[in-house]
């Protein structure tokens, strides 16, 4: 939170207080605001929120623990997939979403440490490959599996998932007060996945400067002097791969039950490039890097398919880039651009190993460091 | 015994493309320690351009003989995509030369994504028809057994490329200048070597390969689109591996065997597997292979023999 405070332009550095009070509150109005723009900006959002879940778990693999994952979005299938099966009508089995929540993450959780044995002796650049393999693997597996057992209904998905119901209380129905007042489903779904964003939030936040999140960032900067210290590196990048999966999990549990069908093509590897694009794009490593730049790379796409596709009509005459076009040019021309040109993100990391308090208290000498609390 | 010489030969013949294509990877990481995502895209360009310069032919001089056609479709492709590597090379990795590790990969990626993305908008979604400019009328040289002459002329080609490649790098002075810059870039640069020329090069005859690679791998397929050389260019990485990274004789063995094992693995793992999966599954073959062999033999089949790197 600190971290996204002192990142709001101007007021973070001057006024931290009122720099997280303004994000509170447009965190809060945010909904309403989009909603003078149409129904399809808050399912933005909602969406936004669920690519945010996502870039915080990346971020705990690639920013903080320094291991390129490039089949994240695997994480994000096993999870939607869990929810999928233990929910819909295709085996006909409706748990309840307390259960498979935790199960769904148990499993993500469970496919990282099956990814994390086989690749820990493996350096940087081919990781990323391996990574990227088990991401294909998993896509084809899911493409596939239909035949001869109909297990995951192979390119046509998964249909009707039961929406998220907590404790009786089902997210996919508009609440009705009186007459003509009525709060819209999406509105439910995106205040759930804001309070579940927030709690990673300050859980990944807590981590960091746990003495896990130290080890993670000694293992990062020098994996042999951190052996030396005394490190075990092999749990601790087990311990990535399995805590990143586990938010990839909810995340994918939590998207499957909204939007109601699963299918492979949501899991493709164009996603989880954007995923690392958006942790890129933020700051590797920084929490609030990550919060930003999902945010900014979820809403410009369709920033741009509302202003580009008209402007386009109205200059050409027809459409020249479609939409999707634009996303994939968008994510790649940001990922090369903040690579040579600011490639520890919009916003920063700060190194940042221990409490805030033993801090201060061991380095009394050094100056007060701005907007810490 | 007919399916076992098929399916060998269709190994042959795919296997001789991946070995062109894994030369480039190898030749970039053997210099620069990059692992040069984008190169399946320039395969993908080189298709494509060929595709383009084959039409446009057609329409201008129909009465062409499609071998004089093929060759000038298949130059104007190794020119275009010789361009485009050394303006990678020059644009994007020159600067990222000293950076931290992972940035060089993310560049890689996005420049692999922005290919991709380009050639979608130059050419459309669509999947293109590949001309089929030497004859497909397949040949019996046993009864059952076929081979189309393209198949043919990919496997002769692909095996000139290489020889042609392994005198360049080992009987030429530049060939010479490569080798010590693979070595060491400050004592090359300090003997006289102008590494940066070395490393565009490099780039340079990389692409060039891949121009060749992708009109073969076209040709066998008879199509062509944007994303037509993820596909390959990973497996091409994983035979570059196989054979042990840097290492050019080993690209071209790694290519071969991913190739065999490939086809024999997509014909028989219906029987091995008692029909849970079928032929669906060819591609996950280069994924556990890759896998197996960076956990057990990190240094691949031939090992990394340092002097000859290139």
């Amino acid at each position: 939170m600190n971290e996204l405070v002192a990142a709001v332009p101007w007021l973070g550095k001057r006024n931290p207080t009122a720099a997280r009070w303004l994000i509170i509150l447009v965190a809060i109005a945010a909904p309403f605001i989009a909603w003078q723009f149409g129904r399809s900006w808050v399912r933005i959002l909602d969406f936004a929120l669920l690519y945010m879940m996502l870039a915080l778990g990346l971020n705990l693999v690639v920013g903080f623990a320094g291991l390129l994952d490039l089949g994240y979005i695997a994480f994000y299938a096993v999870g939607a997939y869990t929810f999928a099966f233990l929910a819909s009508p295709h085996f006909d089995v409706h748990l309840p979403f307390w259960v498979i929540l935790p199960l769904g993450a148990a499993f993500a959780a469970l496919a990282g440490v099956m990814l994390g044995f086989p690749v820990l002796r493996l350096r940087g650049d081919y990781l990323a490959i391996v990574t990227l393999g088990f991401g294909e693997i998993v896509r084809i597996f899911m493409l596939n599996l239909n035949y001869p057992v109909n297990i995951t209904n192979g390119p046509q998905g998964i249909n009707m998932i039961d929406p998220i119901n907590l404790f009786g209380w089902d997210l996919s129905r508009n609440i009705r007060i009186g007459e003509d007042f009525t709060i819209h489903s999406l509105f439910l779904y995106y205040y759930f996945f804001l309070a579940a964003v927030v709690a990673s939030i300050i859980f990944i936040q807590r981590l960091q400067i746990s003495r896990i999140g130290r080890a993670w960032a000694a293992m990062r900067d020098d994996e042999l002097a951190a052996k030396a210290i005394g490190i075990n590196t092999r749990d601790m990048k087990l311990l990535a791969f399995a805590l990143g999966a586990t938010f990839g999990g909810v995340a994918g549990a939590l998207f499957g039950a909204f939007q109601g069908f699963v299918s492979p093509e949501s899991f493709s590897l164009m996603e989880s490039i954007a995923v690392l694009t958006m942790v890129v794009f933020g700051g590797m490593g920084n929490l609030a890097g990550a919060v930003v730049g999902a945010f900014v790379l979820a809403l410009l796409p369709e920033l741009l398919r509302d202003v580009a596709v008209p402007l386009q009509q109205t200059l050409f005459g027809h459409v020249l880039l479609d939409p999707e076009v634009l996303r994939m040019l968008l994510l790649s021309l940001a990922m090369i651009l903040m690579m040579l040109l600011r490639p520890a993100g919009m916003i920063p990391a700060r190194a940042r190993y221990c409490h805030d308090h033993h801090l201060s208290h061991h380095l009394n000498n050094t100056p007060k460091r701005e907007a810490a609390k | 015994m007919e399916t076992l010489i098929q399916q060998f030969i269709n190994g042959l013949v795919i296997g001789s493309v991946y070995a062109l294509i894994a030369l480039g990877y190898t030749m970039v990481y053997g210099i620069l320690g990059l692992i040069n995502f984008a190169h399946g895209d320039v395969l993908m360009v080189g298709a494509l351009v060929a595709l383009q310069t084959m039409l446009f032919l057609m329409g201008m001089a129909p009465g062409m003989s499609p071998l004089v056609m093929l060759a000038i479709a298949l130059a104007v492709a190794m020119v275009i995509c010789m361009l485009l590597g050394f303006t990678m090379e020059r644009l994007a990795y020159r600067r990222l030369r000293n950076a931290p590790r992972l940035a060089p990969l993310i560049t890689a990626i996005g420049v692999s994504f922005l290919l991709q993305t380009l050639a979608m908008i130059i050419w459309g979604r669509n999947y293109h028809t590949f001309p089929q400019l030497l004859s497909t009328t397949p040949l019996q040289p046993i009864p059952g057994v076929f081979v189309t002459p393209v198949q043919i002329a990919i496997v002769v080609v692909s095996a000139l490329l290489m020889v042609g490649l392994l005198l360049l790098v080992n009987r030429t002075r530049i060939g010479r200048a490569m080798r010590a810059t693979a070595e060491n870039h400050r004592v090359a640069s300090l003997m006289g070597v102008d590494t940066n020329a070395v490393i565009a090069l490099t780039f340079v005859i990389g692409a060039a390969l891949a121009a060749v690679a992708g009109v073969m791998f076209a040709s066998n397929y008879g199509i062509a689109h944007y994303g037509m050389g993820f596909m390959p260019g990973l497996k091409a990485f994983t035979a570059a591996v196989l054979g042990g990274i840097g290492n050019l004789g080993g690209a071209m063995l790694g290519g071969v065997v991913l190739g065999l094992v490939e086809s024999f693995g997509a014909g028989y793992i219906e029987h091995l597997t008692f029909g849970f999966l079928n032929s669906s599954y060819q591609d996950i073959f280069a994924f556990i292979i890759l896998g197996l062999v960076l956990i057990f033999r990190p240094t691949g089949l031939l090992g990394e023999r340092v002097s000859d790197r290139a």
